[in-house]
């Protein structure tokens, strides 16, 4: 049960788009700049499989630029 | 647990993110987290002007599963810029004291006892009702504060005043800055400061007239102390009765004492005129002279009764007057050397430099709490260093509302939200608006604040309802109005949020809900409304003071006048309220700009918040022409007084020996009910104490923390003593902070006031000290 939080980077321009898209995905919580070209996205996924397929939503987004992982911990991990 | 768990490591993953990019990106801001569709929101965030002092801070209250976690400042506040003090930061612990009350109270063969609210609203009408028929409209009262919200005050004054038809209305406000609105009102004819916070952006010297804005304001202070840093030509004097935080980051501390404050202010003027530095064209164009009463005694007795009557004098009647201030006489009573009275003289005098003087309870809570107010305006007005930017006689407010809830909703007894009783055309204007026949509104005050509490000693107030406020720790003279409520026959309600010594004398106990748990709007210092919605929900069955005062109106009949539901009250009073300030002189913001902005000024003209009124530069209402347009007073001039010094109410002498003074800390709001629940204001300053001269220490014996038995014709207190701590009184004088109910220093205390406003000195009293 992973919680991951990064700086979404935007495509130039496109903060607006990107927040839409990412507050599109489940088990996202956004939280955007509001003067600087930059998102705050928190990431709380039940298992790996869901984290797996979360991942590749993020990959595929056309309006993120990049993510810069903040805080990362998982439950499995200390188990 | 788990989810409580997950929930935190959530916040911490953003916090981290948040941090991180805080780095990567040098002033970056989240502030508008609440704005975000879709946001499932592990904080959101909401605006609300800060509940403790006057000064206004916006704030951005965070809000995690219905509960307040987190405060910010509101970067969008005009006022603080997203600067708070400690209170602001820690505000929203004050909603979850343990003995937060929640339900009902009765009191049952003398015990209190848990009902549900509705019961305990039934019995608050019934008896309201009662009492009026057996006894009267007039023994029957309500006593309210500077921290009702607008629409609290608003439906109080409706009810009582243009249903119930007594003036009984009051508000703690009084004990709080009624001098400021009858310096106001005797020097300008109408109420409130001319210039606003801007002013300390543009001004070159300030001076703090007994006022300790390092602790009781401390953001305006900083800003203050941020001009002086940024710009070369700041200035910062503090005149004061004794050395504070705001002595030592000021560049000059001029001690004088206590009552002196007027000679000095005439003193000053002396110089001026002296000198030749008045503004001869401001002057003669904008101002007039008078002078008043003398002798005017000091309210110490049942009934006094006082009216000042105005005579015009010439500017040579009036400097003849200030022969009796020459500089050096004055040292002699001041103590203040004729040396820095010329200094202070000579920055109002200098045409070069623009000079804000800010003062709060030092001048306001005093015998001649008027007489000083219109002193300082004196000045100011002698050089026309006023209502331009940077140039500002500038009084501060010490609650969030007494400026919006209490001086322009006029919640006090003479008041109404326009105007006063005594005017037909007010009265008339307040029963059309109200829907009530004109005859409800009765032509005659009643009684202020203190006459008000002797009143329900005398037994001629039988019911009083008091609400968002402590009188049982603050009433001066306190043991005759505690004895007094407690007598066979008097009924006190009390609404309130914890358990205080003033609902120990309740009959009925009414849970309220506390700031951001209910929609409501207060008022600053410097005319600025600011809008709150409810962010979370009040726990229990705690409500709102507006919406208790409502369900007692409909209980007694008054369904017409308040056909308000809970859905929608607080925006149809508001809409309701502006009616009455309709106009270029105080025309407010809607409801639904009031709504969406950090807070607005009035008078809000097309669109337009007011900076500087009486200036046609910045103010709709001017329409004379010229530079200024004092448009208060008939003669569309501001007053000059010709006011005299005269000693206060109790002074030292051979058997109490010295002065006492009583004030605020920096971590502590007012009777320390919501900041003693605090648990870091709490531990900060866990109680209260004496603070002694040193030398003063050492003549009695005593060192830090032993105990001190201050006496007076009033009463006692054991206290710990302060020697050296944050504020030094000068030899001769003791200071009491007024936050700790275990230390009831208003036993102490004078029930002394000013006769033409009728607020209490709080500052000056005569005691003596034994070591306990």
């Amino acid at each position: 049960m992973p919680i991951f939080s990064y700086l979404a980077m935007p495509k130039s321009g496109a903060k607006e788009v990107l927040c839409a898209d990412l507050a599109a995905l489940s088990n996202c919580e956004v939280i955007p700049s509001d003067n600087q070209e930059v998102v705050v996205l928190v990431t709380d996924t039940p298992d790996e499989t869901t984290e797996d397929k979360l991942q590749k939503s993020l990959n595929n987004l056309q309006s993120l630029q990049s993510l810069s992982l903040a805080f990362g911990y998982d439950d499995q991990e200390k188990q | 647990m788990k989810l409580n768990r997950r929930r935190f490591l959530k916040y911490a993953a953003a916090s981290s993110a948040v941090a991180t990019a805080g780095a990567l990106f040098p002033g970056v801001s989240f502030g508008n987290w609440q704005n975000l569709t879709n946001n499932s929101g592990i904080i959101s965030w909401q605006k609300a002007p800060c509940r403790f002092c006057g000064t206004g801070c916006g704030v951005l209250v965070g809000v995690s599963d219905g509960r307040a976690v987190a405060v910010k400042g509101d970067p969008n506040c005009s006022v603080n810029k997203g600067l708070c003090c400690m209170k602001g930061y820690h505000s929203v612990q004050m909603l979850y004291g343990k003995d937060r009350i929640t339900t009902a109270k009765v009191r049952k063969n003398g015990e209190m006892v848990e009902v549900p609210i509705k019961e305990a609203l039934d019995l608050v009408a019934e008896k309201l009702q009662e009492t009026k028929d057996k006894h009267g409209k007039d023994s029957v009262a309500i006593y309210g504060s500077g921290q009702w919200t607008i629409p609290d005050g608003y439906v109080a004054s409706k009810l009582f005043k243009g249903c119930l038809g007594t003036n009984n209305v009051e508000a703690n406000a009084r004990l709080c800055m009624a001098s400021a609105v009858t310096g106001f009102m005797t020097s300008f004819g109408i109420d409130e400061p001319m210039g606003c916070y801007e002013d300390m952006d543009h001004a070159n010297v300030f001076i703090t007239w007994g006022n300790n804005m390092a602790e009781m304001h401390p953001v305006l202070f900083s800003r203050m102390l941020a001009n002086r840093k940024r710009r070369t030509n700041v200035t910062v004097i503090d005149f004061a009765t004794r050395s504070t935080r705001t002595s030592q980051a000021a560049d000059k501390s001029i001690l004088f004492r206590p009552q002196t404050d007027l000679a000095v202010a005439n003193a000053i003027c002396y110089e001026i005129i002296k000198n030749d530095w008045v503004n001869w064209n401001f002057v003669n164009e904008h101002v007039s002279f008078h002078k008043g009463k003398t002798n005017i005694g000091y309210g110490t007795e049942d009934h006094f009764a006082f009216k000042d009557k105005a005579e015009s004098i010439n500017f040579e009647e009036y400097k003849l007057f200030l022969e009796d201030y020459t500089p050096e006489k004055v040292e002699k009573i001041s103590g203040v050397s004729a040396r820095d009275i010329k200094y202070m003289a000579a920055l109002y005098g200098d045409p070069s430099l623009k000079v804000t003087s800010f003062w709060c309870m030092g001048m306001n809570q005093h015998t001649r709490g008027t007489w000083i107010n219109n002193l300082v305006y004196n000045i100011h007005l002698l050089v026309g260093k006023i209502s331009t930017p940077g140039n500002s006689p500038f009084s501060l407010t010490g609650q969030p509302s007494a400026c919006g809830t209490v001086r322009e909703v006029g919640t006090l007894t003479h008041k109404l939200p326009h105007g006063v009783v005594m005017k037909e055309h007010h009265r008339e204007m307040a029963a059309e608006i109200w829907d009530v026949p004109v005859s409800n509104i009765d032509p005659k005050p009643t009684y202020h604040t203190v006459e008000m509490f002797r009143a329900l000693d005398r037994g001629d107030i039988k019911f009083i309802w008091i609400q968002v406020t402590n009188p049982m720790v603050t009433m001066p003279n306190l043991r005759r109005y505690r004895d007094g409520a407690l007598k066979d026959g008097r009924f006190v309600v009390v609404s309130d949020v914890y358990p205080t010594p003033t609902t120990d004398v309740a009959d009925v106990i009414l849970p309220a809900a506390l700031w951001v748990e209910q929609e409501g709007m207060f008022g600053n210092s410097e005319r600025r409304t600011q809008h709150f919605a409810e962010i979370v929900k009040p726990p229990g069955e705690a409500m709102s003071d507006t919406w208790q005062i409502i369900e007692v109106a409909k209980r007694l009949g008054f369904e017409k006048q308040f056909p308000w539901t809970q859905d929608d009250y607080i925006g149809k009073i508001w809409e309701e309220y502006r009616k009455f300030h309709a106009g270029p002189k105080h025309e407010m913001a809607s409801y639904k700009v009031l709504k969406e902005r950090s807070g607005v000024q009035w008078p809000f003209v097309n669109g337009k918040e007011t900076r500087w009124r009486f200036n046609p530069k910045y103010d709709p209402a001017c329409t004379n022409g010229k530079e200024f347009d004092f448009y208060g007073k008939k003669d569309n001039r501001a007053w000059i007084w010709a006011r005299p010094y005269e000693p206060a109410a109790e002074s030292p002498d051979s058997e109490y020996n010295f002065w006492l003074n009583t004030g605020r800390v920096i971590e502590h709001w007012h009777t320390g009910s919501m900041t003693r629940r605090i648990p870091v204001l709490h531990n900060a300053v866990p109680s209260s104490y004496v603070e002694l001269n040193p030398e003063d220490a050492a003549e009695l014996g005593v060192v830090n923390g032993e105990m001190v038995k201050i006496i007076s014709r009033r009463g006692e207190v054991t206290m710990p003593a302060q020697i050296k701590g944050r504020g030094v009184p000068p030899r001769g004088m003791v200071f009491v902070p007024f936050f700790d109910e275990s230390y009831l220093i208003n036993e102490v205390t004078l029930d002394a006031f000013c006769p033409i406003s009728k607020q209490a000195d709080y500052k000056k009293c005569a005691v003596r000290l034994e070591k306990a």
